[in-house]
């Protein structure tokens, strides 16, 4: 299909061609209709061309006018295949992946940056059902509302039909970033994207990639046996805590990589909280040989899926506990629940929280001696009601944050954090506390994610005598 | 243009009762009777005037392989679905029995099939359980949306000319897609007897604007049923699949 600047398409007048790879033509277009720009994207369907092309453009088309949020271009509509096929969708402004990468390596603090945008834009692409698998710096847009993620040609929705998945027997996505279960075909897993992810992030933290470009199924497969250098080996500035972020990213065994991208998130943005785990011993010089000689399943590498995990339980939990007056019965209550919560789940993180009530916005309280041992007194309080639970540092943190209003530094942290889960306690139900509106209705109100409200059972009083 | 298809109905009131009300509020263009209205259930009277009585309002019926053997002696069956069947002929009236028997084995409308088995050989009963048994059906038909039952289990088959073709368990309540690229072999869950593990009553709602197709599921009574299977003498298996779905 041969188009040219200035063609109308269904009413969309093509102005200008933008860079795009093999499968279709993008175009920046307008709409009489619309007050923003759109692009159209039209697959090259000249004779000849290769049969994904056809099912690349189907898969998009049913995915893509199913995805919403600020992560995703916007559906606008297509056109019919038969008459003339495109995708039309909206123009999202803002810098390619691809430009940051090619400056690589990046400052750390750049790294952790851009790679928590763009986990958060996966965690929301997971939570809609959607596995992008073809997760690469060129299908990243950073923009001013986060990151956008590009190109669904690839894409698999775990309620749709997995058209190309069962027409192809050949590994499918691009050969730096894919994943090892993804070369030998599972299409199914959302881990997929977070080894994706930690191929992006090794890039720009040293520049290289970590497996190369292999051309070939058997190149490809060669990331189930060989883990990449470690990247602090080839840029000395990396980080410990960022090479352990990265290489949980590329674990091949799923049962070691991260199954939740919001996660990745949570601990890029809290280097702090990352807990450095040493790489295993390097494999000797025999071992190695020995291995190379081994029959082994590929299938038994990359280990079980993580939707098993993710679908026990949400991976980040945010308990919120008042200890103003110390641990009473309400805030153990509220611990028995954390426990139950988090048991459901081992890999899932627990974030404490507990508000420090400033009166005044703006005076530091903690800028003299007095407002800092009240700080540290809280955080010991904190931490001595959270010893029960009894979790590895791994899985837990502490956050003592002073706030004038509760709810609001509790919906707060748990947005900016991806919170799949609030606990939080509340006390009784007094006459003055309705009228005021207590902090745990406020948070059930307005946080984006489920919350477990928690109550003693009143007890009631004595009847008259 | 929405259609409802209603499979498989198996002489069930009390499934078929629930499925005609979720049926009434979502007010298809079209309904379809895609066979089986009796066979293994204790009311096969009242399955067949219900059918009638849709036939009467404008409603696609075709003959399903219980339909024809409670009309006609037949070999090849269960020695349960017989044994139900012997007992249905008992139950239907001679006006009943010309209903079933004046029911074709297939009926087109525009580019849709509608057929019980297979659009194969339709009056063999083939079952399409996967993209290969689906790929006959594709060969023997033009059609964009052919639709059928008989299996019990609901699937979507996708087709492109010169490949095999896709095969797609949709999840119940959940829109599956209609792709202009693409014909397609609808399987509609059944209404009267469920055997994909879901004992919930099963109709299929298909939107030609939205080119979806949706595996409404119904739950009914399944007690009630049951219990008119065992007291009116059909063999009690009958009655306990049906609180499994399987």
């Amino acid at each position: 299909m041969r188009v040219h600047e200035g063609q109308v398409i269904d009413g969309f007048v093509l102005e200008q061609r933008l860079p795009s790879g093999g499968m279709a033509s993008l175009w920046r277009a307008r709409h009489p209709d619309l007050n923003t720009p759109a692009v159209l994207k039209i697959p090259f369907l000249d004779p000849g061309q290769d049969v994904s092309v056809v099912i690349g453009y189907e898969v998009e088309e049913l995915i893509l006018k199913r995805l919403s949020g600020p992560h995703v271009p916007r559906y606008i509509r297509s056109g019919d295949l038969s008459e003339m096929p495109y995708i039309a969708m909206e123009f999202v402004a803002g810098e390619s992946l691809a430009k940051p990468a090619k400056d690589a390596p990046l400052p750390p603090e750049d790294v952790a940056r851009i790679g928590a945008e763009v986990a958060v834009a996966l965690a929301s692409l997971h939570a809609q059902q959607v596995m992008h698998l073809d997760l690469k710096p060129e299908n990243v847009i950073l923009a001013e509302r986060g990151a956008v993620l590009l190109d669904f040609g690839l894409s698999r929705h775990a309620g749709l039909p997995d058209l190309l998945g069962e027409e192809s027997d050949v590994p499918m996505g691009s050969a730096a970033y894919i994943a090892p279960e993804q070369v030998l075909g599972d299409r199914s897993d959302p881990a997929s994207d977070i080894f994706a992810l930690g191929g992006i992030l090794y890039l720009l933290a040293t520049g290289e990639l970590p497996f190369d470009t292999p051309s070939t199924t058997a190149g490809m497969k060669q990331r189930l046996y060989h883990a990449p250098k470690p990247p602090s080996a080839i840029n000395p500035k990396v980080p410990a805590w960022l090479e352990t972020i990265i290489r949980k990213c590329l674990e091949v065994d799923r049962a070691r990589r991260y199954a939740d991208a919001a996660r990745i998130a949570f601990e890029l943005r809290n280097p702090d909280q990352v807990v450095i785990a040493e790489p295993g011993p390097r494999r000797s010089c025999w071992d190695r040989i020995l291995f190379a000689f081994q029959k082994r399943d590929d299938h038994q590498l990359t280990g079980t899926s993580t939707l098993r995990r993710r679908e026990a339980g949400p991976a980040l939990v945010l308990v919120a506990v008042d200890l103003a007056g110390g641990t009473d019965p309400l805030a153990e209550a509220v611990r028995a629940e954390a426990v139950r919560l988090v048991a459901a789940r081992p890999d899932s993180r627990i974030a404490c929280l507990t508000v420090l009530k400033t009166e005044i916005i703006g005076e530091d309280a903690r800028a003299d001696s007095a407002g800092r041992s009240v700080y540290i007194k809280r955080l010991v309080a904190l931490k001595d009601w959270a010893r029960p639970l009894d979790l590895p540092e791994e899985r837990i943190s502490y956050h003592v944050v002073e706030a004038v209003s509760a709810a609001d530094a509790i919906i707060r942290y748990a947005e900016h954090n991806h919170i799949g889960h609030i606990v939080i306690g509340a006390r009784g139900a007094s006459a003055l506390r309705r009228h005021l509106g207590s902090v745990s209705s406020k948070v059930v109100a307005q946080a984006e994610c489920s919350v477990t409200v928690v109550r003693l059972k009143a007890q009631g009083e004595l009847p008259e005598q | 243009m929405r259609i409802a298809v209603l499979a498989d109905i198996h002489a069930n009131r009390e499934a078929l009762d629930a499925v005609r009300e979720a049926v009434a509020a979502e007010a298809p263009d079209e309904i379809v009777i895609a066979g089986d209205i009796v066979g293994y259930g204790p009311d096969p009277a009242y399955a067949v005037e219900i059918a009638a009585d849709y036939a009467a309002r404008g409603a696609h019926v075709v003959l399903g392989n219980h339909d024809q053997a409670a009309i006609e002696e037949r070999s090849g069956m269960t020695a349960n679905a017989r044994d139900a069947i012997r007992w249905t002929r008992d139950q239907l009236s001679a006006e009943h029995r010309s209903f079933l028997a004046g029911l074709p084995m297939t009926v087109a409308a525009e580019d849709r099939l509608y057929v019980h088995a297979s659009a194969d050989e339709p009056d063999h009963w083939h079952y399409v359980l996967d993209a290969q048994a689906a790929a006959p059906s594709f060969d023997a038909s033009a059609a964009w949306l052919i639709v059928c039952g008989h299996t019990h289990i609901p699937a979507i088959f996708y087709a492109r000319a010169g490949h095999p073709p896709v095969a797609f368990r949709p999840l119940d309540n959940q829109p599956a897609p209609l792709m202009a690229t693409r014909r397609h072999l609808v399987v509609a869950g059944s209404v009267g007897q469920p055997r994909d593990g879901n004992p919930a009553s099963c109709f299929a709602l298909i939107d030609l604007g939205q080119r979806s197709v949706t595996m409404r599921r119904v739950p009914y009574d399944v007690e009630t049923t049951a219990r008119k299977v065992l007291s009116a003498g059909l063999p009690p298996q009958l009655a306990t699949r049906l609180a499994s779905g399987r």
